[in-house]
């Protein structure tokens, strides 16, 4: 990290390598809670990247004010607003979509991906690298729970953002829109992921031998 | 892990922290205040628009509504209950029915339902649920199957001869069982849902039946362009 | 909405509705601390006491909030005020009594920014309860989070001996026992009815 790196490094390793669900298995909270359907499983998605790149931006742009004392309060208060933020908006579009996702849009505040990041990145860089580190954040758990989303709607249901994919006579996996198809469709794709990191791993130490 | 920036910074002094706290904690109200005021008009209009589609559903002859509560045993207009009541009136002005919200515990968690009572028929009408957690595909049924649903076309609900409560309480009964026309037809498979339903449909009338019909004649017709009736109307 | 007997809230809040298996609040420390049975217990002791302050905090902001009708606070409040009454009530808990703090002490800034506890918090409110239902949810939720804490220390510390596949090891396992601990907790649906 001593090569200054660009804003495009930033964004792409959200996406793959510290991506906030699968590799850093944070904010699993609303990635298991609103992932029974795509539908909300994007919705989670995009407002938890609004918030993430607002306060990152916001912290990123106050920091010198911020003394470090006070500095979990504030960020505190500035995610709070967004959320806030989020939530009358959503409200605003469409009043279904907001009951179903209920009290997990204002649980957004207590994302620890969102305050670890502004803690950890977003306050000691600057705007354009916050904002850059915060969008590829947000599209890695967009990305993350959409997939969690999918295919827990598929099975579970059969249709994939409310469009019947199967021929009538399909027998639904209703345990898959329960709680505890959440589990399970995360546990799958954890393995799914180790498995394709564990042969990155093998194929680049092969590579170091070879040379 | 912190800044080095800020740790080679002296102390920082109280009147700095108190600025950043102050001066963020007003920037922040400031921005919340901003967007309640930019959607308010927005979300009312999504609330109104909700509200009109579920009172379509269940109390369709109905043109404009009153919003009504339960004051201590007395029938009084009033907007915005826990559990909101609507005097449905038809094009004329006049009195047909009602619809009525109701709550109770279900397999999951709480069930919220919105049903229609028609003066002329003494009876439920209509039937709508509002929210609830059910299992899907089992306990979700309330919703669809056909026999349940049609337990709604007429559930009678007559009041006893002094117009207390209910002349026979509404109660669910197994599948296929239904004898009488205040018995709801259960589903199986769905048996402590459907169970549920007929307890907070009972539980609901025999409050709200008795209390309707005292004050039927008061409530005839529509009150001359009450306020409260425009925003659901 | 307020006439839902307290058993039923409490059997909905601590078995129906788990917190951690229903609603996936409090999955973090579920995940880190529970891999001894008797942290686990300590831990779920300490969320009990958190979530009773947070729930009376809550409810007490609530009110006032409807009084000076600015419903559009609530969440920074909430978060706010129950984060720093946790921290004084920590701070009386260090001089009154030690030896709690010593058993319950360095869960608790952990479990204040915690999302079952501002879950507790926001659910309370959308259902409506009243003072005493409130408590009753709380301590619900608390008994809930300590026996899926415990549930799922049990099975961890037996897995230890198990032969997990590499691939499996860690949370992805952890994610499978508590799915299965998920399943069986539906089997408690029914009983607040």
């Amino acid at each position: 990290m001593s090569t200054p790196t660009t804003h495009t490094d930033e964004f792409i390793k959200g996406l793959w390598r510290d991506n906030p669900v699968f590799i850093q298995v944070l904010g699993m909270c609303p990635a298991l809670a609103v992932s029974n359907t795509a539908m909300n499983a994007l919705t989670m998605g995009l407002a938890t990247s609004f918030v993430l790149l607002m306060s990152g931006l916001s912290v990123s742009a106050l920091a010198r004010f911020i003394p470090r004392e006070a500095r979990i309060v504030c960020y505190i208060c500035i995610i709070a607003s967004f959320v806030t933020t989020v939530d009358y908006a959503i409200m605003a579009i469409s009043l279904e979509l907001h009951k179903s996702l209920g009290a997990f849009i204002s649980l957004i505040v207590v994302n620890c991906l969102i305050l670890g990041r502004s803690e950890a990145f977003a306050s000691k860089n600057s705007m354009g690298r916050a904002a850059a580190d915060a969008l590829g954040m947000g599209v890695g758990f967009t990305a993350a729970l959409l997939s969690i989303g999918m295919v827990r709607e598929i099975l579970g249901a059969g249709t994939l953002f409310n469009v019947e994919l199967f021929p009538e006579g399909y027998q639904t996996w209703t345990v898959m829109v329960l709680p505890s198809g959440g589990f399970f469709a995360m546990a799958v794709w954890l393995l799914v992921v180790n498995a394709i990191k564990q042969r990155q791993e093998t194929a680049a130490r092969l590579k170091e031998e070879a040379s | 892990m912190t800044a080095p920036a800020v740790e080679t910074r002296p102390a920082t002094s109280v009147w700095s922290m108190y600025r950043a706290i102050v001066g963020i904690g007003l920037a922040c109200a400031l921005l919340i205040v901003a967007v309640f005021q930019g959607t308010a008009d927005r979300i009312r209009q999504n609330q109104a628009e909700a509200l009109k589609k579920a009172l379509a559903e269940v109390l369709p002859q109905a043109t404009s509504v009153l919003a009504v509560v339960d004051d201590g045993g007395s029938l009084v207009p009033r907007e915005g209950a826990d559990l909101p009541v609507f005097l449905g009136y038809d094009e004329n002005g006049r009195l047909i029915g009602a619809a009525i919200t109701g709550i109770g515990m279900g397999y999951q968690d709480n069930i919220r339902v919105l049903y229609a009572y028609s003066f002329a028929e003494e009876a439920i009408t209509g039937f709508k649920v509002l929210e609830s957690k059910e299992t899907p595909g089992l306990g979700d049924k309330i919703e669809v199957e056909p026999h349940f649903v049609a337990n709604f076309e007429a559930l009678d609900v007559r009041l006893n001869p002094d117009g207390s409560a209910l002349a026979n309480a509404l109660v669910t009964v197994g599948e296929g069982e239904k004898q009488s026309p205040w018995e709801l037809d259960g589903i199986t498979g769905a048996t402590i849902t459907s169970v549920a339903i007929g307890d907070i449909l009972n539980g609901s009338a025999q409050q709200w039946v008795p209390l309707l019909n005292r004050y039927r004649d008061q409530y005839a017709m529509r009150p001359e362009a009450p306020p409260a009736s425009e925003e659901g109307s | 909405m307020s006439d839902v007997s307290h058993w039923s809230i409490f059997i909905n809040a601590a078995l129906i509705n788990n917190f951690v298996l229903a609603y996936f609040l409090g999955i973090c420390p579920f995940f880190g601390v529970s891999s001894k049975v008797e942290t686990a217990i300590r831990m779920g002791g300490a969320v009990c006491f958190v979530m009773l302050v947070a729930s009376v905090c809550a409810f007490s902001i609530n009110k006032i909030l409807i009084w000076i009708d600015a419903p559009y606070l609530r969440l920074i409040s909430y978060i706010l005020v129950i984060a720093s009454t946790v921290q004084l009530v920590e701070m009386i808990l260090r001089k009154l009594s030690p030896g709690t703090f010593r058993a319950l002490g360095i869960f608790l800034p952990l479990i204040t920014t915690n999302c079952a506890i501002l879950g507790l918090a926001l659910f309370q409110t959308n259902k409506g309860y009243g003072f005493s239902q409130c408590v009753v949810y709380a301590l619900g939720a608390g008994v809930g989070f300590t026996i899926a804490l415990v549930l799922m220390a049990g099975v961890r510390e037996k897995l230890e001996l198990a032969e997990v596949p590499d691939l499996a090891k860690g949370t992805a396992v952890a994610l499978i026992v508590a799915g299965i601990l998920s399943m069986g907790f539906m089997g408690f649906a029914g009983l607040g009815a």
